[in-house]
């Protein structure tokens, strides 16, 4: 039955071998086209970098921008009768370093004695008009142009971040296989973030060369070849005149200043205290520059308004207060006194009603508010009754976006914590707590922690009375002109936009009358501010302050910290207010003002 | 020393002098890829991948005395614990295996590593081999058969979840052995079809397609006699072809990860993908195309030198044959498989029990997959698979595993006067 399969499968075999003889046969004798394309020898592939998209303030000043830098390339195959010590004048270099140089290349990973490796890195404008002269004398090296960052002003290092070569561990980690060894990518803050629209596309030319490396002009007339596309144009919500000025007023000082527009949520300035030269990540000393910035023990490229997380001090009686009100457990009218035996006091009162607490910032009071929200008698077990108010308050807090990324345009964002009963639970290690046992969080110290940047959110929230926007450091990207859609959506709390009502008063009355009333009050202008001293021992409280202004409609929100420098009413309220001066009128009047935080003797 | 006379006399030296002059063709080539005139280092430098080459093929002389050794009963009795042994190892690897050029395909002891794929190749076949040759197998057995498939099946499972597509897809040829030993032609047929449909597909507009089918069915009811059974018959397998067009733009652009779909495109239009799988083609065309009639000479080529071809001296060894020895050093070189591939089929032909036969068909439609394919993709006939050319291509696991296919068989052949006759 299985009679004359042998023979097919003979047939098949033969008939296969047969099918590419004759293929080759085309190929090789008929076809000359690929002993052409062989004698002309390889096909070079060049790369054409795109250039990266520019990045412009909320005004449309340019922030950053590109410049030309140049590598070279060897391929060493093609190198003949090297002329070293001409090399070493054009190249400005020395022979030991030019011997060095040949013996890091050979221990490259990607090194090929035929393909393009390579051999000198960021050359600048200036020494390539001095190459371009002589490359000819030097077969074998060739000049791959690509750009790189420059800025127009030293401002804002943190937030646009910088970029430099992709290393190994995230190259290796790409599965887009946009990346190639050497490749530029954004490594830190808009320019990280905003990678995929900055980065453009690469495109390719294949030359065709022949045995001595000269070029023979496009392969098949360049239908190959792909034009680079350059990336998208970005412009930024910061303002670079009150950036510069918050550098400048923060300037020897570690801390972070952070202004947003309540109404729309984009951050009009985010200093970082301290923070370094951008242009010195960017050109031909970037590996040392950036050693030197990294082991700085000033933490320069620590972005403090994202990963600095504090106690949020008695600014958080703000937001007790408006979540006391809307569980209904106080009135706006409700007094509690003063009772220092509890928790210590400052100041002269004695038995104040909401807005006389806030303004003096009385701890014993938002003591007892903080009780009469825990311990509402939903349960006769004092132990379950703090769990349940504990849940309520953690909800109320969640949604003024603290303990929870805010999810900022910028890597890195730190949550904070708002304590919730799990966490007391893992805290206590399963051990019962109650009200008695967590009582510092009422006036903002104990557990809970905050980043500046929900500080100056929660202003902008209450600015809004009520939600904010998401802070984010785009306004628009590219032709769309657009921010990302997350940043256009509102997020409102679980109070009451009457209640707000209360804290804005409370807050006007804070600098009007209150702890900050010498040095945050403006002349024609109603500021809302509340101060925050948060505690630090042994070392110097930390200086904070947040405010809006004006108070109606208002354009500015804003949290001032200022590390080891005493009682929020001082450094932090001078700053902010110095902000919202001169964010309003473009100048500052208060020479007193600006000559006290220059001088920097807070406590 | 009774046994080793035993062993020269009866062994085929035709089959062992073709596998010599292959190994030793493919040595040379392998020097030829990574020789620089520049450095000129030796043939036997074990730096180079013609010196490693040199010590793999020494370990094979030692695997082939073993193999002679081990008495010819050991293959058969032991065929299903050595096939079971070899679907544990492939079952390891995901687990411990080490990763080499993207693929986990290689167990590791120490800084020597070998790729169970490559053994499972002939441990396939003799459980293949065996399950035919067994007392009561009938191939025209539907139970027979699934235990065939499934026995291919796993080995080819384990063998995609290291995503070694290309070996995987070697156990396909096991078919044509089902064919020989009496299985319908059918399933081949269809495969073929099925993949002659896929290439039409990809090349040629969907609805001229459907045009041409229509014609055909017409044509065929006409022609033929007018029975209702015959007509819907017809008409049933038009309206499969059809599904299976349509189906054809879903596998490519849903089921195929973007490498392979782009090795499928790169074979019908080699410029789509040119920094890619086109690329390579082109490349591998323009070194074979440059080769001419009689070729530029050992160890003169320049197309095939360092990195224009990627993988050089493995699945692209064919190329330096091309380019340094031409359209005669092809033709020598293809004579030397297909004699190779006819011999074996002799030597199958010539054994007196089914199992010894079906082995031996085994490795011969192994060696030709190989063959073709590896060819077929350097000359851009095939897509870009990547398994080595059996005896030739760089490699220490896959000259082993070729190694060991053939000369069980010839061990088999030796015996071949002493077993019972099972036919």
């Amino acid at each position: 039955m299985n009679e004359g399969r042998k023979e097919i499968i003979q047939i098949v075999f033969v008939l296969v071998a047969f099918v590419f003889l004759i293929k080759l046969f085309f190929i090789q004798v008929v076809d000359d086209r690929y002993a052409q394309l062989a004698n002309s020898n390889a096909i070079l592939r060049q790369i054409d970098y795109p250039v990266r998209g520019l990045i412009y303030d909320r005004n449309g000043k340019l922030l950053v921008y590109n410049t030309p830098e140049f590598d070279l390339q060897i391929i060493q195959r093609e190198v003949k009768n090297l002329d070293s010590a001409k090399f070493c004048e054009v190249f400005s270099m020395t022979p030991a370093g030019l011997r060095q140089s040949f013996k890091e290349l050979k221990a490259k990973k990607e090194y090929s004695p035929v393909k393009p490796t390579i051999f000198l890195t960021k050359l600048s404008a200036r020494d390539f008009a001095k190459i371009e002269d002589n490359i000819d004398e030097f077969p074998g090296f060739y000049i791959q142009a690509r750009t790189t960052r420059a800025y127009n002003a030293q401002a804002a290092a943190n937030a646009i971040g910088y970029v430099s070569e992709i290393s190994k561990t995230k190259l290796e980690r790409d599965k887009t296989g946009i990346y190639k060894q050497g490749d530029y990518i954004g490594q830190s803050g808009i320019e990280a973030f905003y990678e995929q629209y900055l980065r453009g596309t690469r495109g390719v030319r294949f030359k065709l060369r022949n045995v001595d490396g000269i070029e023979k002009g496009s392969f098949r007339d360049g239908e190959m070849d792909t034009l680079s596309t350059p990336g998208q144009d970005i412009t930024s919500t910061i303002d670079l005149e009150l950036q510069k000025y918050g550098e400048f007023l923060l300037k020897g000082k570690s801390g972070s200043i952070i202004a947003i527009e309540p109404k729309t949520g984009e951050i009009l300035s985010m200093v970082s205290g301290p923070s370094y030269d951008p242009t010195l990540l960017t050109g031909k000393n970037y590996s040392s520059n950036f050693v030197l910035i990294s082991n700085d023990t000033n933490k320069p490229l620590f972005n403090r308004p994202l990963m600095a997380q504090y106690r949020p001090g008695s600014i958080f009686k703000i937001a007790q207060a408006m979540v006391a009100l809307q569980e209904g457990v106080i009135t706006p009218e409700t007094r509690i006194r003063c009772d220092r035996s509890i928790i210590d006091c400052h100041g002269p009162h004695t038995n104040e009603d909401l807005r006389g607490a806030i303004t003096n910032s009385c701890n014993p009071y938002f003591w007892g508010v903080l009780r009469r929200m825990l311990n509402q008698g939903k349960s006769n077990n004092p132990f379950d009754d703090t769990r349940v108010g504990l849940a309520e308050w953690n909800k109320h807090m969640s949604s003024f976006g603290f303990g929870t990324r805010l999810g900022i345009d910028l890597p890195n964002e730190k949550r904070g914590l708002v304590p919730s009963p799990a966490y007391y639970d893992r805290a206590y290690g399963g051990r019962p707590w109650k009200f008695s046992n967590i009582y510092s969080i009422a006036i903002g110290e104990g557990e809970n922690l905050v980043v500046p940047l929900q500080m100056a959110n929660f202003a902008a929230t209450v600015a809004n009375k009520g939600y904010y926007i998401t802070p984010h450091l785009v306004k628009a990207i590219g032709p769309s002109g657009k921010p990302l859609p997350a940043y256009v959506e509102k997020h409102f709390t679980t109070i009451d936009s009457a209640y707000f009502r209360v804290a804005r008063d409370a807050m006007e009355r804070v600098v009007e009358a209150g702890t900050a009333q010498y040095r945050a009050k403006l002349k024609d202008v109603i500021v809302c501010g509340k101060t925050g001293t948060v505690q630090n021992e042994p070392r110097p409280d930390h200086s904070v302050f947040i405010a809006f202004a004006p108070k109606e409609n208002p354009t500015i929100a804003i949290s001032v910290y200022v590390e080891f420098s005493g009682q929020g009413g001082r450094a932090a309220a001078s700053i902010a207010s110095l902000m919202i001066e001169k964010y309003l009128y473009g100048a500052t009047k208060r020479p007193q003002i600006e000559e006290y935080v220059l001088k920097g003797k807070f406590l | 020393m009774r046994k080793d006379e035993f062993i020269s006399d009866k062994i085929d030296w035709v089959t062992v002098g073709l596998y010599m002059a292959i190994v030793f063709a493919g040595w040379l080539n392998i020097y030829a890829v990574t020789y620089d005139q520049n450095e000129n280092l030796s043939i036997f430098n074990v730096t180079i991948n013609s010196g490693r080459q040199l010590l793999f093929i020494a370990g094979s002389a030692i695997i082939i005395m073993a193999i002679l050794i081990i008495d010819m009963r050991f293959y058969e009795t032991f065929a299903y614990i050595i096939y079971g042994a070899v679907l544990f190892l492939l079952l390891l690897v995901p687990i411990v295996g080490k990763e080499v050029g993207g693929n986990k395909a290689w167990l590791g002891i120490g800084s020597f590593g070998v790729q169970p794929s490559e053994f499972a190749k002939f441990a396939t076949a003799l459980a293949v081999a065996k399950y035919i040759g067994s007392v009561g197998f009938r191939m025209d057995q539907l139970r027979n058969q699934l235990v065939l498939f499934a026995m291919i099946g796993g080995s080819m499972v384990l063998i995609l979840l290291q995503k070694d597509t290309g070996t995987a897809l070697v156990f396909t040829v096991f078919t044509l052995v089902f064919f020989r030993e009496g299985m319908s032609p059918l399933l081949i047929i269809m495969g073929v079809v099925a993949a002659v449909i896929f290439i039409l597909t990809l090349l040629v507009n969907e609805y001229y397609l459907f045009t041409g089918i229509g014609i055909i069915l017409v044509v065929a009811i006409i022609m033929g006699k007018k029975k209702p059974k015959r007509i819907m018959l017809l008409t049933a397998a038009a309206i499969a072809v059809c599904c299976v067009i349509v189906s054809v733009d879903y596998v490519v652009t849903n089921v195929l990860k973007p490498h392979q779909q782009n090795r499928v495109k790169a074979l019908i239009n080699p410029d789509a993908d040119p920094l890619g799988f086109g690329w390579n083609v082109t490349q591998s065309k323009i070194a074979i195309g440059s080769g001419g009639f009689l070729g530029k000479g050992f160890l003169k080529g320049t197309q095939t030198k360092f990195d224009f071809v990627p993988e050089q001296s493995t699945d692209f060894i064919f190329c330096t044959i091309g380019e340094e020895h031409g359209w005669i050093g092809s033709l020598f070189i293809m004579s030397l498989f297909v004699a190779l591939l006819l011999r074996i089929l002799f030597l199958a032909e010539r054994q007196k029990n089914r199992f010894a036969r079906v082995y031996g068909y085994s490795v011969a439609c192994i060696f030709f997959f190989h063959f073709a394919v590896n060819i077929g993709m350097t000359i851009g006939l095939f897509p870009v698979i990547g398994i080595p050319l059996p005896f030739f291509s760089y490699g220490g696991s896959s000259l082993w595993g070729f190694t060991i296919l053939l000369f069980i068989l010839l061990k088999l052949d030796i015996h071949r006067m002493q077993v019972l006759q099972r036919i």
